[in-house]
């Protein structure tokens, strides 16, 4: 599915947030969004998925504009996970039950079946099914986020900072399942992060934003030799390769 | 010595029975800057927390050593450790956002922690206050002192916490996750000025942290945590080609900015680390 999105702007009230973002996405490439906290990115997605209604430019979605109240049908086609896996899942709901909830709403068959195979796409146990989320890991919680997202077998993810609450060892796995993910059920990511590598590392177009401007596109590759134009691009590269580098 | 950990035991008394989450923690610090790494889980809070005696009552702390500058942390009573808990440990907590009373001004806040440890009028109490926000770089610390804790931003908050850490003149100054609810350059930022202030006052600095290549660089000796026990110590500037394979492992499955990689490695976890 392909993503346009054109002088997307939002406000707050009478403060713009979101002043005039473009970008474009391929069928089945990813986007990543880069920015420091303020500068609007995660705004941009969530406006993206329906979650707020106050904007106005273009979100297209296969060349079809998104209407400002998404049609149910829209959420099958396009899902988001969320940062933080200890808010986003009801803690008094089992897994199964956090897991039956789109596929009701929606009115799809065999519910039984897709919550199984769900669960061995994220590569969860099927005894996960009827654990609660304070039973589970973060790393587990995360990825029953994301399974939640792939039962409506969307052809967009949206993710917003999806693996910065957790472990380093836990957001290799996380990583390496959403880049498994991908290649296999050819999605479009739009990622939203503030860790220059993790982005470079699942997307290969970059979006830099800064106070509701998106002032820079570049590719990852160049990101990573470091062919960028803009100050704040360079600003947060020259952070980001400083640590790697040994003291 | 600043502080001497010698073989720290620390668990948790349940309904279900008792369960052990730091197991044999031996760790010094003296005049310098230490830093504790590990995974979420590791014990590296709870060590910190141990040595302010801060831990809940249901748990059940032993160790064959546990001193503060020579007294024994472990048998000084609520009053004692009320000298050493601010007044000569500072503690800087994760996010300011909580740390902060949200209904009562930023300048009374350190106006308050001055007048707690220093004593003296109110009015001498809010003009340290202004001082000690200067002291940390905060540009218009009159107008920050005026302002409440939902007007400044994180990294401002962050400052405000340092300063009022800062009011008592402590010797030892334990930092726990100070910048991972900031973003990179103000992180950058905060790091700096804490690495002055110790440096410039002499104290000793206990970093926590789960960020390995931000302590190699902020940092003289690193511990590395995992699973209750210290894994390795070693020179920060010898974090990145260190050569336990928890350590290494941890290190590998970061992703790279300047080295790609096609996969990221994941961790495997051998029991043989924890014998």
């Amino acid at each position: 599915m392909t993503i346009e999105i054109d002088n997307l702007r939002i406000s707050f009230g009478d403060k713009e947030v979101v002043k005039g973002v473009s970008f474009n996405v391929a069928n089945g490439a990813s986007f990543g969004i880069v920015g420091e906290s303020g500068s609007g990115k995660s705004t941009v997605l969530r406006a993206m998925a329906g979650l707020n209604n106050d904007w106005s430019g273009r979100i297209a979605f296969s060349g079809q504009g998104a209407p400002l109240f998404r049609p149910p049908a829209f959420f099958r086609k396009v899902q988001m996970v969320f940062q933080d896996p200890y808010g986003s899942l009801h803690p008094r709901q089992t897994i199964d039950r956090i897991l039956s909830e789109l596929p009701l709403v929606h009115g799809m068959d065999d519910i039984d079946g897709r919550i199984a195979k769900v669960l061995s796409a994220v590569a969860l146990p099927q005894t996960a099914r009827f654990r609660y989320p304070h039973q589970l890991s973060g790393g587990q919680r995360q990825r029953v986020a994301i399974a939640r997202a792939l039962i409506a077998e969307p052809e967009v993810l949206l993710l917003d900072e999806p693996t910065s609450a957790l472990d380093v060892s836990v957001q290799a796995e996380i990583l390496n399942l959403l880049a498994d993910l991908r290649a296999e059920r050819n999605l479009t990511y739009v990622m939203v992060s503030h860790n220059l590598s993790v982005i470079a590392h699942l997307c290969t177009e970059v979006g830099v934003m800064i106070d509701g401007h998106m002032v820079e596109q570049v590719t990852a590759e160049d990101l990573r030799l470091g062919n960028v134009n803009h100050a704040h691009t360079r600003e947060l590269r020259s952070l980001s390769v400083e640590l790697e580098e040994p003291a | 010595m600043l502080v001497e950990i010698n073989n720290l035991h620390i668990g948790f008394e349940s309904r279900t029975g008792f369960a052990p989450a730091v197991k044999g923690v031996s760790l010094t610090l003296g005049t310098e800057k230490l830093g504790i790494v590990g995974e979420s889980g590791s014990g590296k809070s709870l060590t910190a927390r141990a040595l302010m005696k801060l831990l809940p009552k249901q748990t059940r702390i032993e160790a064959d050593k546990l001193e503060f500058d020579g007294i024994d942390i472990l048998s000084a009573s609520e009053k004692q450790m009320r000298t050493i808990r601010g007044k000569r440990a500072g503690f800087i907590l994760q996010d300011p956002k909580y740390s902060l009373n949200p209904v009562k001004t930023i300048g009374s806040q350190v106006a308050e922690s001055w007048r707690a440890h220093k004593g003296g009028s109110k009015r001498a109490a809010l003009e340290a206050a202004v001082n000690l926000l200067e002291m940390v770089k905060i540009r218009d610390p009159k107008k920050v002192a005026a302002s409440y804790p939902h007007e400044v931003s994180g990294g401002m908050g962050q400052r405000v916490m340092i300063a009022m850490m800062l009011a008592p003149d402590p010797e030892l100054l334990i930092a726990d996750e100070p910048t991972s609810a900031l973003d990179a350059t103000v992180q950058a930022e905060i790091l700096r000025l804490i690495e002055e202030l110790v440096s410039e006052r002499g104290m000793g600095l206990l970093l926590i942290s789960h960020d390995l290549p931000l302590v190699s660089h902020f940092c003289d000796r690193v511990a590395v945590m995992y699973s209750g026990r210290v894994m390795e110590e070693l020179k920060a500037s010898e974090l990145l080609s260190a050569q336990h394979p928890y350590t290494r492992g941890l290190l590998n499955c970061m992703p790279s900015l300047i080295h790609p990689k096609e996969r990221l490695p994941v961790l495997t976890r051998d029991p043989e680390w924890l014998k």
